[in-house]
């Protein structure tokens, strides 16, 4: 055959037909199992659009708290990658903060933070929170809480006082002074505390729990902000509507009869909605792909457990906020809810294998 | 129907059918040489009926086996056997083929000969025996032996033959090209295999994204007023041509899980399985040729090409003009679920729909990354089954725990793998669940006894 003859054709010839001229090394061939296409989708994708969609949060506590945002969030998440690269350097294994995940965390963790706080707090937070709430479970997809929660309650418990020490927001482009302040649910359980129902919390103007002009964390304080992200991780389909929808849905309709029996005692539902971390908590937290259920009915339980936690912890617990510890519980529950709640499976009616 | 025929879960990748669904299918040249292995089917080898320096012809039996489910290969040229060994198989093995030299006549053998215009008026089971004898597997490229799928219980009553023209696989244009070019053999196919296996009525599942055949095939079915056929139009997703997603999406029905199609009273054929059974029981042809797709962007010229069985896919490319730059990849099959060779020796066979040459650039090995739980996977399985968890416990050796998770439901159809971010081998997983509980069963019942 013509293709086993080592014939030296003109080149012309050669260059038209280049495999006939000789007999063509033998193609070095790629073997892998099926299937043999991927969709674009990566790891990497996902979370740095998730880091893109905390940053209309970010921003606005940039806005609001200027200098005393931006260190905190600098060092916080500085320190999640650091500890992160740490970690996988010391165990010798491949480096992945390029992943984005690691910058997950310390954002995240940073916005969860008091504005002002003690330049420590937050680098002390995003150690523990990678080293402790991530590293130790063998990295990222194999821990079961939240690493930026793990950070945040830590500091909660240790640094009690440093973690409740609040200022109103300031923009410093206004040329505002910084002000220590109550947050409205510092208000309202100061209020129940005192015995004085709901107490200051009763002025709290909503509109500016909505844009952010309230004292918080960092990134809890925007609600608008924090829609907007979640509405674009929503679009994209990285979360679903289910956690958050449940969530959000379970804190107002169970606030809601105690609000219609005494309006005096108890906040309304949307009070509840829209200050402290609920919607932060709900829409980027209790969302977190590793530790939630992954199926739609159990995230919706899921989301039920988070906003039942947290309005227990609001109006008769110990800490003014319960949604970090709300979601942390339901986290631990996310094994056992993904192990019994499992999607329709095809044929699974008839599995006797019985003619129909 | 208000919504279109669908299943649910599923995946839209790039279908690429662009390439050859256009290009009327060509003839190939019979090649010199063919292998034809003994196992081109599910079920036991067979024993090779000629040796070394025999004078074959075309059509003539090459091997058999004694077990029922098992399908007879046949010679697809006329020449000299010179080969009888362990040639390199397109599931990655080597085994026993037969290895013909062509004597360039390309002359029929006597056996293979025969004219039955009324081979409607046999009995089923004499037609089924032709089709057993043809050596017809499924064409689909599941190669299960066709006479053993249309062997149904006698107390099982069949309502519906269900053929199967989706082809959901990317790239693939066999079988659409079957449903334009060889529409009438394909409704003769249909009869004798409704006939076959007693079936009220007959439904055909092709894609919206095939309105020609369609259109070609709902007008063959005008001309058949006895013959109570219709064409269901499926939405384009993959897989919607897996028996069970279609069975699903047309009927609205699914066959229990561990079950088979029959036990809902359903029989599930190719088309082009269809009409090998109409030449085998109007001329006696065995199957000794198919279409095969050989596209992709590695290749120089995509074409819808007959080619004999037992062709090396070396010669079929080289009809094809060759590779266009780097090969990377060369797949028997589609893209979601065909087998990437390691050899250019090796023969197309029975199952074969295509050749897919992926080009060197557009071929990467990437390491997988941890599964960090984001389920899309279970959205997109459409068995409803939750892949991460297999795939999690493949990779810590967990078989026991797999167990929860309904491993041998799974059918492998690659959705999953596909829509991974963390790019994890996920069906590669879930094969390897298989293996073990099926070694760990055998091991339990071999101790047993």
């Amino acid at each position: 055959m013509a293709e086993e003859q080592p014939a030296t054709p003109p080149p012309a010839k050669a260059e038209k037909a280049p495999e006939k001229a000789k007999a063509p090394p033998e193609p070095k061939l790629f073997v892998s199992a099926w299937p043999h296409v991927r969709s674009e989708e990566s790891v990497p994708r996902i979370m740095w659009t998730v880091v893109a969609t905390l940053l209309p949060a970010t921003l606005v506590s940039v806005y609001f708290f200027g200098w005393d945002a931006l260190y905190v969030l600098l060092l916080t998440t500085g320190a999640a990658l650091g500890t992160e690269a740490a970690i996988q350097r010391l165990l010798k294994q491949p480096l992945t903060i390029e992943d984005g995940s690691a910058t997950v965390t310390g954002l995240l963790l940073a916005l969860t933070l008091p504005p002002g706080s003690p330049w420590w707090l937050g680098i002390v937070g995003g150690v523990i929170a990678i080293a402790l709430g991530k590293q130790v479970f063998g990295g990222l997809g194999y821990n079961p809480f939240n690493p930026a929660l793990v950070g945040r309650v830590f500091l909660l418990i240790a640094f009690p006082l440093e973690m409740t020490t609040w200022q109103l927001p300031h923009p410093p482009m206004l040329g505002v002074e910084a002000v220590s302040g109550a947050t409205p649910l510092g208000m309202l359980q100061v209020g129940r505390l005192t015995g004085k129902g709901i107490g200051e919390a009763a002025e709290v103007n909503l509109w500016d729990a909505f844009i952010g002009h309230i004292g918080g964390s960092l990134g809890e304080t925007s609600a608008l902000a924090l829609l907007l992200g979640g509405a674009y991780l929503l679009y994209r389909h990285y979360i679903t509507w289910h956690i958050p929808v449940s969530m959000a849905a379970t804190v107002a309709l169970l606030s809601l009869p105690f609000w219609l029996w005494d309006p005096t005692r108890y906040a309304s539902p949307q009070f509840h909605v829209f200050t402290g971390g609920l919607l932060i908590g709900a829409l980027f937290m209790a969302t977190d792909m590793v530790t939630c259920p992954t199926t739609p009915k159990g995230q919706l339980l899921f989301g039920f457990g988070c906003g039942l936690f947290t309005l227990l912890i609001r109006m008769w617990g110990g800490y003014p906020e319960g949604v970090s510890f709300a979601i942390l519980l339901m986290n631990a529950a996310t094994p056992i809810i993904d192990r019994y709640i499992q999607p329709a499976r095809y044929g699974a009616r008839g599995s006797g294998a019985s003619p129909a | 129907m208000m919504t279109a025929l669908t299943f649910h879960g599923g995946i839209h990748p790039y279908y690429g059918k662009e390439l050859t669904q256009g290009a009327p299918t060509e003839e190939m040249k019979a090649p010199q040489r063919v292998v034809i292995p003994l196992v081109q089917h599910i079920g036991a080898p067979c024993e090779p009926l000629v040796k070394i320096g025999d004078q074959v012809f075309k059509g003539q039996r090459l091997g058999e086996a004694k077990s029922p489910v098992s399908a007879p290969v046949h010679a697809s040229i006329s020449g000299k056997v010179t080969g009888l060994g362990s040639f390199p198989h397109p599931s990655g093995k080597e085994f026993p083929a037969v290895v013909i030299e062509s004597d360039g006549r390309d002359v029929w053998a006597e056996e293979a000969l025969a004219d039955r215009p009324d081979g409607l008026s046999l009995d089923p089971a004499a037609l089924r025996e032709i089709v057993r004898g043809a050596g017809i597997v499924g064409m689909g490229g599941a190669t299960f032996p066709t006479h053993v799928k249309l062997q149904v219980p006698a107390e099982t009553k069949i309502h519906t033959l269900v053929i199967n023209g989706v082809e959901c696989e990317p790239y693939l244009t066999a079988d659409h090209r079957v449903m334009l070019e060889q529409t009438p053999e394909l409704i003769e196919g249909i009869k004798i295999l409704r006939r076959i296996v007693q079936a009220e009525r007959v439904v055909i599942g092709i894609e919206d994204n095939k309105p020609d055949a369609v259109a070609r095939v709902r007008a063959a079915l005008k001309g058949e007023p006895d013959l109570p056929a219709e064409v269901k139009v499926l939405k384009t997703k993959y897989p919607q041509g897996g028996e069970k997603q279609l069975i699903k999406a047309a009927l609205g029905l699914e066959v229990p899980s561990g079950g088979l199609p029959f036990q809902i009273g359903i029989v599930v054929q190719n088309v082009g399985t269809a009409v090998a059974v109409y030449e085998a029981v109007r001329f006696g042809k065995p199957l000794i040729d198919r279409i095969v797709t050989v596209t992709g962007f590695g290749i120089r010229h995509p074409k819808n090409l007959r080619v004999r069985i037992g062709t090396r896919v070396r010669d079929v490319l080289d009809a094809c003009e060759g590779f266009h730059g780097e090969p990377g990849k060369v797949i028997f099959g589609g893209p979601m679920m065909g087998m990437a060779q390691h050899s250019l020796d090796v023969p197309i066979i029975k199952g074969t729909g295509g050749v897919l040459v992926f080009p060197r650039e557009r071929v990467a090995a990437e390491p997988f990354r941890p599964c960090i739980r984001c389920a899309l996977c279970i959205e997109a399985c459409p068995q409803g089954l939750l892949p991460n968890m297999l795939s999690v416990a493949a990779e810590g050796l967990h078989f026991e725990e797999a167990k929860h998770y309904h491993p041998f439901d799974c059918i492998e159809c690659g959705c999953c793998d596909y829509v991974c971010p963390s790019r994890r081998p996920i069906v590669h997983h879930i094969k390897h669940v298989k293996a073990e509980l099926t070694a760990k069963k055998a091991q339990a019942v071999k101790k047993a006894s």
